[in-house]
């Protein structure tokens, strides 16, 4: 069975292929057309496989992007991909967060990886990859620098949430000659307490695991697990979780080796 | 010629030509916004109630000229409506009428009656207390004059009766389609069912008003053809009011794959089981008695709602329920807990969604939507 599951973000493209027990993962900045990214790859993980577009079983698509490639194969939320693909990878979790480029969304699943509740971030970009992505721009970074220059012994006090003033805000810190690395710890803290707020509303059962894009960067880590007070389980290839479960809702429990 | 929902679709337009003949022939038009209102007081004065526009965007930034922009858009619409003169409702109406339900609106009105006369009838929020009772009672009384003062006419028991009799038909008429979706699959879909019970508070003449309603169980009722294919997710809508314009949604649902078959809101299934009592020696007390009933948020507490939307979550059969509040209605927002709880009980999954009139979030609607559906199936 050859499946194919694509997760087509407001950023990152990522696609992962199970062929018989082996994984192939590509990933393409998505641009301005979802279809285009979906396409690319697809090829991608057909060159990598030497595989035929004809040999694909299924494809499933999910991401915000999963309506626009709707004819390339079946569409499923985030939510569904990123609960079967941890509940694959972590059968002892029962609370996921997911932190993407553009929402952040805390799931409950079942021991058999259905989802039994979840909320998502509001309308403004606060708590998701965006915010920390403008806020890197303001100090001359690049978003996947921020996880390593963080100094929390030394933490400077962000409070605004908004995406706009927290801008203005880290702006007038630097201003002052506030260092750098205080003020990217400050920054973490504020996306660890408003997501760490989000998971208490929806309750904690079992593990928690730490899936998307943001799941790389260390000081979210770190300060998720301070504000939640227990330790996160985050996969390797932590950008992947949508797309592997895409592919395996489309090859329902097939056993893979997670490298 | 049969009754159909198309039929349904231009209430308005045939019942603003009426209400402009009637007014031309000297007949008085009152305005209503609420459930709360009681219609029967202006049949039985012999004014035509009717319902005011206050369900689509198209005004909203001509009312943030005026009212706060983070307040509710059914009460900047309303008041947007009234302020730019699009509403023909409006337009015909020789009086309004609001209530105390909500803050906004309370203090919307103050500002409206510079457009328009506004009578605004004080109701109380607490349903179990004599005092209460006997407020809303007086409130009611205090309207009577006040109409029978504006519009020169002696309001009768005998015609106020008269028009409880025909109020209660046409609850017992809507009730009764609503009812058929029950069936799985249901007959009507929440857009359809949106069309009856919303436009229905357009009607200018109650009487062929129940006719068509009656008409059109009957044919809903026969003609469901069995239909085979895949079974939809059976969704209950809560929360806010919802009309045309502002149907974002039931509409999401399905096209998402589900089916709103119940809505547990303001000109839907909220006021049905409600009926003014005829055994009663004064009309004023009937129609007191079933007003406060009305499990509107705004009671405090309310727990007819939760008591109703349990009876619906299993008459209905749900899979799902979706409980939408409009931006900065405090009191929906707040209740949304307890329903939540209620609902969460039952081990159905339960969506609480925040949005106003706009479209700018229906990518965020729609992935809480599917995945809510994805819950389901």
């Amino acid at each position: 069975m050859l499946v194919v599951g694509l997760d087509i973000g407001s950023v990152a493209a990522k696609g992962v292929m199970l062929d018989r027990g082996r994984m192939h993962r590509a990933m393409i900045p998505t641009g301005w057309s979802p279809r285009d990214a979906s396409e690319e790859l697809i090829y991608k993980l057909l060159q990598m496989s030497g595989r035929e577009r004809e040999q694909l079983d299924d494809i499933i698509v999910t991401g915000y992007g999963r309506i626009a490639v709707a004819g390339a194969g079946q569409a499923a939320t985030e939510i569904k991909c990123h609960a079967r693909a941890v509940a694959e990878l972590y059968p002892q979790v029962g609370t996921i967060i997911d932190i993407g480029g553009q929402d952040s969304k805390v799931i409950r699943i079942n021991k058999q990886g259905r989802v039994i509740d979840f909320a998502m971030n509001d309308k403004c970009a606060a708590g998701t990859g965006r915010f920390l992505q403008v806020m890197a721009n303001a100090l001359g970074l690049d978003v996947s620098e921020l996880g390593e220059h963080e100094d929390p012994n030394h933490m400077v006090a962000v409070n605004s949430m908004c995406t706009v003033f927290a801008e203005s805000e880290i702006i007038g810190l630097l201003a002052r000659g506030t260092s750098k690395a205080g003020i990217i710890a400050g920054l973490h803290q504020s996306v660890g307490r408003r997501v760490a707020a989000m998971v208490r509303r929806i309750g904690i059962d079992g593990k928690v695991a730490f899936t998307g894009g943001v799941a790389k960067n260390l000081g979210v880590r770190r300060a998720l697990q301070e504000e939640l007070g227990c330790q996160l389980l985050i996969p390797e290839e932590c950008q992947f979780t949508g797309a592997l479960g895409a592919a395996l809702l489309g090859q329902n429990n097939m056993k893979i080796a997670w490298s | 010629m049969s009754v159909n929902l198309e039929d349904f679709m231009s209430i308005r337009e045939v019942s603003l030509m009426k209400i402009k003949e009637a007014k031309d022939e000297g007949q008085k038009v009152v305005g209503i916004y609420c459930t709360y209102c009681p219609q029967e007081m202006i049949l039985a004065a012999g004014a035509i109630p009717v319902s005011l526009c206050g369900t689509s965007e198209k005004p909203i930034a001509a009312a943030e000229t005026v009212l706060p922009r983070n307040l509710c858009p059914l009460i900047k619409s309303s008041y947007g409506f009234a302020a730019t003169d699009t509403c023909p409702f409006f337009h015909f109406s020789d009086l309004v009428i609001g209530e105390t339900t909500c803050d906004g609106k309370k203090k919307m009105f103050e500002i409206m009656q510079d457009i328009k006369p506004v009578y605004v009838m004080q109701l109380p929020h607490l349903h179990q207390l004599d005092a209460a009772l006997e407020l809303w009672v007086t409130e009611l009384r205090r309207l009577r004059s006040t109409l029978e003062e504006q519009l020169d006419v002696k309001i009768t028991d005998e015609k106020l009766w008269d028009a409880i009799r025909k109020v209660n038909q046409e609850t017992i008429a809507v009730k009764a389609i609503c009812d058929l979706n029950k069936m799985d699959p249901p007959v009507l879909s929440g857009l359809d069912l949106l069309t009856v019970t919303w436009s229905r508070n357009f009607s200018s003449d109650k009487g062929s008003l129940v006719t068509m309603l009656k008409e059109l169980q009957q044919e809903l009722a026969a003609s469901r053809a069995a239909q085979g294919g895949t079974k939809k997710p059976r969704v209950l809508l809560t929360g806010c009011p919802v009309g045309l314009g502002s149907e974002k949604v039931i509409r999401l649902v399905e096209e998402s794959g589900g089916l709103v078959v119940a809505m547990e809101n303001c000109s839907g299934y909220k006021t049905l089981e409600l009926q003014s009592d005829t055994e009663l020696n004064d009309p004023i007390v009937a129609l007191a008695q079933k007003y406060m009933e009305i499990p509107c948020s705004c009671m405090s507490p309310n727990p007819y709602r939760l008591e109703l939307l349990e009876r619906m979550l299993e008459e209905f059969r749900v899979d799902a329920v979706i409980d939408l509040t409009w931006q900065a209605c405090h009191t929906y927002n707040v209740e949304a807990f307890a329903v939540g709880n209620l609902v969460r009980d039952k081990g159905l999954p339960y969506l609480h969604l925040e949005s106003d009139y706009s479209s700018s979030d229906l990518e965020t609607l729609k992935i809480r939507i599917e995945a809510l559906l994805e819950m389901v199936a």
